[in-house]
């Protein structure tokens, strides 16, 4: 082991050293725009690319060479637009996806800009599944400036952005408001690897399918709180019905753990992309609820919605604690979660614990869905941006066990917002992901597992 | 509808680019999960190691590009030891959401903006693989029956095969040395193999490296092929397809991951051109699909797949149900 580590220092040096080389001076200031143009994989030769500085004058023109490689240099850092000549296309290509791109160059850059050739773009902000992406139909429009980033953000962000005259305490309190809501996604996950074993990587789906079905509901013409609850009460049937028609068989059967996890990941795939059949690849927002004007306690400011929601989670998660230590049913919970076959043999139908177990943990999920639906809109991808956070707060609080979800969801959601006061918001995901693998290395239990649950 | 042309592009992916790229990731992911029970959903980190590996070192750096080769597979090994040691006492599910976590903290990292003059932000980075073109022996198309590969990727393809042959042949050999034995010894019984005193933590941390490296064989070829190293071709999805593609040709088998890739990307293909052509041709209503909702059906079909080879075949095509790491820890 300390071998080990020697040798990864010395690694890590070596690492070290070539990244931080700096790269050979560059001739004079040297910013260029450039880029390849590509067409079905094979290079698209003497097309007209145009730049422009941001007041519109021309700053030069090149043509793709054989390889489908084109640079302009620009006078120095600043904005710029690119254009594409579509008429230069080969007949065979079906025009560009965006003809002009606007990006911004820094010191010494070489920025690239890459246009994407395909049918153009007809707007809404439905990214277009690339062609040449062998695994993501996220692949986002080829926009050489921030806004291109949009297409993904942050979990957690908020289209309603709040502001408040103490920033610290502000994010504390969104972070609160994201954790209360994680909570409430994370139970189902948690209560589900204790009872039966599975690491459901479906759970992001089931919190999507909350949100898509309450989405569904209200562009019916139903008023949003009253599919909201319809909603709820439809993902709680879906978890019922998946147990008891698709998992309950399958641990009959039986199957491995590990095997079931993999399946898990099939059911998730299946459930992501029937999302994005159904409600396509762009972000809808419900017709009420998801802009309010903040009001303000103390230093704090707050939407009522915000606060509503907080007091929802806060009463929910209250009673599942309630619910798990003084009901039949709870106790009943925790003792197959503690030893399925002991609990067997003391007379439990352990089947129909895991069932309501699973009724319950969906149903939870998809208000958790509906709430962040509220807060950030509905995209397909939302599932699978929420799952990991779900994992880090299960596993950090403790895996298989329901305070633990609570309790690491808090702290995930705490820590996430206010990471954002020192890390750049869109990496405060990453932030979160490193402190889980850090948190492993030292107390693999959770916070609050105990130690016999890991082998 | 043209179904010669579209058998024709279909066979074509049968020895495409992207069925090399998914036979390596998968004959990574044998090594770690098939043959040593290891759960690494971060194949995909591996991958784009690799990618920016060569991309950082050639465009941002100026530097050669047999210095980018070697960075991004040390880059695999050190990644591969970072991941390791946290997890690999732990139990299967542990190591399986870390690194599914390290593949998301690369690509959110790699997309960064406030790495975008390391990295490229979400654009990615382009202008390595000049290098490699250059060394290309190729200076006419070559033409075999109806098909015609172009100069650029017959160079591809041949450099490609080469490593998914050697791949291949390396682990074909370690899975038969007494080595290999100790790591089908640990996906079947853990606590066996540490009773006849086998350092059972170094024996897998020795399984993720050899996995991950060829994980990052696969990046290299795909960034190389595309010229470009975009951040969001490694989502998880990645992960995920390089499992259903070892799965379905048959995990612990020295061909399966070959044979998987080769066949999904032929269906992947024609189940694609099939739709389209079938809404072209309005066989399919407008009102169920349209031409940008077929991609989303080609993913719920592998997810269909998926759940299908597990439950009904989950040996694959080639596996052998006695001898299949499901059940182990």
């Amino acid at each position: 082991m300390q071998k080990l580590a020697r040798c990864l220092g010395a690694l890590l040096a070596v690492l070290a050293a070539v990244l931080l080389a700096t790269p050979a001076v560059a001739q004079g200031s040297g910013e260029t725009v450039n880029g390849t143009l590509t067409y079905q994989d094979a290079p698209v030769a003497g097309v007209t690319i145009s730049v422009a500085s941001a007041d519109g004058t021309e700053i030069g023109t090149a043509q793709t060479a054989a390889d489908g490689t084109w640079a302009v240099p620009v006078p120095g850092p600043g904005d710029y637009s690119v254009t594409l000549d579509a008429a230069t296309l080969p007949p065979t290509a079906p025009g560009v996806v965006r003809e002009t791109i606007e990006t911004t160059v820094n010191p010494q850059q070489r920025k690239v800009v890459l246009f994407r050739i395909g049918a153009p773009e007809t707007g809404g902000e439905q990214p277009s599944p690339s062609e040449s992406a062998p695994s993501e139909g996220e692949s986002e429009a080829p926009g050489g400036t921030e806004s291109g980033s949009g297409a993904e953000s942050e979990a957690g962000q908020d289209l309603t952005a709040t502001g408040g005259n103490n920033q610290l305490l502000q994010l504390f309190v969104s972070g609160l408001r994201f954790g209360l809501i994680l909570g409430l996604a994370g139970l189902g996950l948690s209560l589900v690897f204790g009872t039966t074993g599975l690491t459901n990587f479906s759970h992001g789906e089931l919190i999507v399918f909350g949100a898509v079905a309450a989405l569904l509901l209200n562009q019916a013409g139903v008023p949003i709180l009253l599919a909201a609850v319809l909603a709820t009460i439809l993902s709680a049937l879906f978890g019922w019905g998946q147990d008891r028609g698709f998992w309950r068989p399958l641990r009959k059967k039986p199957t491995g753990l590990i095997a079931l996890m993999i399946i898990s990941i099939g059911v998730s795939l299946i459930l992501r992309y029937l999302t994005q059949f159904i409600i396509g690849g762009g972000r809808e927002t419900y017709d009420e609820y998801t802009y309010q004007d903040p009001i303000s306690i103390g230093p704090v400011s707050i939407t009522p919605r915000d606060l509503i929601i907080m007091g929802i989670c806060v009463v929910l998660l209250a009673a599942v604690a309630l619910a798990l230590t003084r009901t039949r049913m709870g106790k009943a919970t925790r003792a197959v979660a503690d030893n399925p076959a002991l609990a067997a043999a003391s007379g439990i139908n352990v089947d129909r614990v895991i069932t309501v177990v699973w009724t319950v943990g969906t149903g939870l999920a998809g208000l958790s869905g509906i709430f962040f639906g509220m807060i950030q809109g509905v995209d397909y991808l939302m599932g699978m941006r929420i799952l990991l956070l779900v994992f880090a707060a299960t596993v950090l609080g403790g895996l298989g066990t329901a305070w633990g979800a609570m309790v690491g969801a808090l702290v995930v959601g705490i820590f996430i917002e206010v990471s954002a006061y020192v890390v750049p918001s869109e990496l405060k995901t990453a932030g979160v992901l490193v402190v889980l693998i850090l948190i492993l290395l030292v107390r693999p239990q959770g916070i609050l597992g105990r130690r016999e649950r890991v082998g | 509808m043209d179904w010669g042309n579209i058998l024709e592009l279909s066979l074509r992916e049968l020895i495409g680019v992207q069925a090399i790229v998914f036979a390596l990731a998968a004959i990574g992911i044998n090594v770690q999960f098939g043959y040593t029970g290891l759960l690494n959903f971060g194949q995909a980190a591996f991958a784009a190691v690799g990618g920016y590996g060569i991309a950082v070192i050639v465009t941002t750096y100026d530097m050669s590009f047999w210095l980018g080769l070697v960075v991004g597979v040390v880059g695999a090994i050190i990644l591969a030891l970072l991941l390791g040691i946290p997890t690999l006492r732990l139990r299967a599910d542990y190591l399986a959401i870390v690194t599914i976590a390290a593949s998301e903290i690369v690509r959110l990292v790699g997309r960064s903006a406030s790495g975008r003059d390391i990295f490229g932000g979400s654009d990615g980075i382009t202008g390595f693989s000049r290098a490699f073109y250059d060394l290309n022996p190729f200076t006419e198309p070559f033409s075999f029956g109806p098909f015609e590969f172009r100069e650029r990727v017959l160079w591809v393809l041949v450099v490609g095969w080469s490593l998914v042959a050697i791949c291949t042949l390396v682990v074909w050999l370690l899975m038969r040395s007494p080595w290999g034995r100790v790591l089908k010894g640990i996906r079947e019984d853990e606590d066996a193999v540490r009773s006849l005193g086998k350092n059972v933590y170094a024996y897998k941390m020795q399984s993720l490296v050899i996995g991950g490296v060829i994980g990052a064989l696969a990046g290299i070829v795909y960034s190389l092929f595309q010229g470009a190293m975009q951040p969001d071709v490694y989502a998880t999805n990645f992960t995920f397809f390089a499992y259903a593609i070892l799965i379905l040709g048959g995990a612990a088998t020295v061909f399966g991951p070959v044979l998987g890739a080769a066949i999904m990307w032929f269906s992947f293909q024609f189940i694609d051109l099939a739709l389209r052509g079938a809404i072209q041709q309005d066989y399919i209503p407008s009102w169920l699909m349209d031409s940008n909702d077929v991609g989303a059906v080609r993913f719920m079909l592998t997810g269909v797949v998926l759940v299908l080879l597990l439950v009904f075949r989950p040996q694959g095509i080639l596996g052998d149900r006695r001898e299949i790491a499901l059940d182990a820890r």
